[in-house]
């Protein structure tokens, strides 16, 4: 039978992802030769150099910006959609503000955001699997369950609900964004999970009486790491494409704080005026999208031929 | 005869769409800011306030309202919108069409070229043609949902070129069939959307169907490579095939709703927009519950799809 693994990459903004692994349990040792590698090879793939690259640019824009911004993004230097040139190097925007500014500020919110956002859906992901696939019993039966139910509806919905209810503060939409991806992340750390359980060093541990808790920190969680890390770029990824399409609905920030999501719908109007207010801000998130899947692209197919010889395309 | 396996997965279907319906209306019920008050404005009078809470039955209990809700939802009287003059049924059964002609066109579009792409990328496993799709696939995969739609509008509506309706706005007395035209940028958008998650379940399937025995044999015994592909081992990727549509189909239902925001397109993802922009309760909660209930169905369809080809299974039942 093949042994494929294959890590489907997703349509950030949406919840496309299946993870099939489908790899045998390897021995002991493999396990540690995973961990210590796979970075390291991950890293000797080109299309992980080449997502790091286009993630630091754009992370680098967009934390760095702020301070560079020759305007106030709030400020209003110009007749709206003037074009490019003379106070507005790259033109102004729908109010009259400078493009340029807005765009350089805009890029915070959706990063730091999407990084809580993800590491609390990542967290909660791996508690819950973690426990569904060490107890396999009832517990186990019933967290799937629970998780697949979540599964079939869009997130989508239940995100702008949310948002509407208790109202757009930074806090709710972190959890927004932890939410959608936590059932996702429990799937793959119980499966995960399921397979370290089967090693030997971690039946012997639970020979010698250590309580559950210490089992699942100090054996189960670090030889699952490989797999989390990839789980962790995937969310990303996805996290920063909902941020931004849910700024882009009206749901992120308000007006007038400076949004990349935000400034694409602001413009969309204009967009045979200045195209250059909605380009900049789609080119951003479109690089900063693919890098990430690229490095998360490249982790994986580190993670699955840490046990193998990969020749790699 | 129908098997215990469907019976079950009903039973849940609808204990998913009864806690939907359950969540929905809590969530819109705890809405800080009543409706009524949102409605008349800051400044209104106490009589007033009453008066339209009364109409709108917001004084009753909870459970009330909610009993009322779900009575009516399943014997056809959705309500009426907080916002505009049409009913929610009403607005709702306009604007499900055209959704639906939306996912039906971008379902025809993507589910033959993601198999045919699926497939040639399998079997050309290892070369460079199929490293490129995948890097392609990968690429798409990444963006959302409504940078493909702007990128789409710059390249064909508005800058590059103009060949394409910029927007989908839809005259709502002309029959929607002559206005194909405006259909033409969300569904390809949406189709865009969609291709790369299908295309690579198709390729992982084929590639683990390719490696084993039967098609080993059936290559040993000398029949051609297109023999192989297409009698025997296509057969046994069926099922994946069935199921990573079933799943695509799905995800177009959630990925829709920005597609129609891109280009306000009258459908039932605008209408959940709009409605949660403008707090429009009864509107949003019985899209909501709809929406739980395609879902379930297009669960249940692609469930059993897979049994039927699945001979194995089948057998357990």
């Amino acid at each position: 039978m093949a042994e494929a693994v294959d890590f489907v990459s997703i349509g950030a903004g949406d919840h496309l992802e299946v993870l099939e692994a489908d790899a045998a349990p390897a021995s002991d040792e493999t396990y540690q030769h995973r961990h210590r590698g796979f970075v390291r090879q991950a890293l000797g793939l080109g299309r992980t150099r080449v997502g790091l690259f286009l993630v630091f640019v754009v992370v680098a824009v967009a934390l760095v910006g702020p301070y560079v911004a020759p305007y106030d993004p709030t400020e209003f230097v110009g007749s709206p959609y003037s074009p490019p040139g003379g106070a507005a190097r790259l033109g102004t925007d729908y109010l009259g503000r400078d493009v340029l500014s807005r765009f350089l500020s805009g890029g915070q919110t959706i990063l730091v955001l999407g990084f809580l956002g993800t590491t609390l859906g990542v967290c909660a992901g791996t508690l819950l699997g973690l426990f569904a696939g060490y107890s396999m019993r009832m517990a186990d039966e019933f967290i799937m369950r629970l998780v697949d139910l979540l599964l079939a509806f869009p997130s989508i919905v239940f995100s702008l609900l949310l948002i509407t209810v208790i109202g757009p503060y930074d806090w709710v939409i972190v959890l927004v964004v932890g939410l959608s991806f936590m059932p996702y992340t429990a799937r793959v750390v119980r499966a995960s999970t399921i397979q370290v359980r089967e090693s030997d060093f971690v039946k012997y541990v639970e020979a010698t009486g250590t309580p559950t808790r210490k089992i699942l920190v100090s054996e189960i969680l670090p030889n699952i790491s490989a797999s989390l890390t990839v789980e962790f770029g995937l969310r990303l990824t996805q996290s920063v494409g909902l941020i931004a399409g849910l700024a882009y609905l009206g749901l992120g920030v308000s007006p007038p704080t400076p949004d990349w999501g935000l400034m694409i719908q602001e413009n969309q109007i204009g967009l045979t005026s200045v195209p250059l207010a909605v380009l900049l801000p789609v080119t951003a998130i479109a690089l900063i999208t693919i890098g990430a899947n690229l490095v998360t692209d490249g982790l994986g197919q580190a993670a699955a031929g840490a046990d193998r010889s990969v020749a790699d395309t | 005869m129908i098997p215990k396996l469907v019976i079950r997965r009903i039973g849940v279907g609808l204990l998913m769409l009864w806690l939907v319906s359950v969540l929905v209306f809590a969530s819109i019920h705890v809405l800080p800011g009543d409706a009524a008050k949102l409605l008349l404005g800051h400044d209104v009078t106490p009589e007033a306030l009453e008066g339209l809470t009364k109409e709108l039955g917001l004084d009753r209990s909870v459970w009330t309202q909610y009993w009322d809700w779900m009575g009516g939802l399943l014997t056809g009287n959705w309500g009426d919108s907080l916002v505009s003059p049409i009913s929610v049924g009403e607005l709702v059964r306009m604007r499900m069409a055209n959704t639906f002609l939306l996912a039906m066109f971008t379902m025809v579009i993507v589910a033959p070229l993601s198999v045919t792409v699926g497939i040639y990328s399998a079997t050309r496993n290892g070369r460079p043609i199929d490293g490129g799709i995948s890097v392609l696939t990968l690429c798409l995969s990444s963006l959302p949902g409504f940078v493909i739609g702007i990128v789409f509008i710059y390249t064909f509506s508005t800058n590059v070129l103009r060949i394409v309706p910029a927007a989908s706005i839809l005259d709502p007395q002309r029959s929607v069939f002559g206005q194909l035209d405006l259909l033409i940028a969300p569904t390809i958008t949406a189709a865009l959307m969609m291709l790369p998650y299908p295309t690579r379940m198709v390729r992982a399937a084929m590639i683990d169907v390719l490696q084993s025995d039967y098609v080993e044999m059936a290559r040993l015994k000398g029949l051609p490579e297109r023999t192989v592909v297409f009698r025997h081992a296509l057969r046994n990727c069926l099922a994946p095939i069935v199921q990573a549509l079933g799943l695509t189909l799905l995800f177009l239902l959630g990925g829709i709703i920005v597609v129609e925001a891109v280009f306000s397109f009258p459908g039932i993802g605008l209408t959940l927009v709009q409605a949660t922009n403008q707090r429009d309760g009864p509107v949003l909660q019985t899209v909501t519950v709809l929406l739980a209930a395609t879902c379930v169905l297009v669960n249940l369809i692609s469930d059993l799809g897979v049994l039927a080809l699945t001979p194995r299974m089948r057998a357990r039942l």
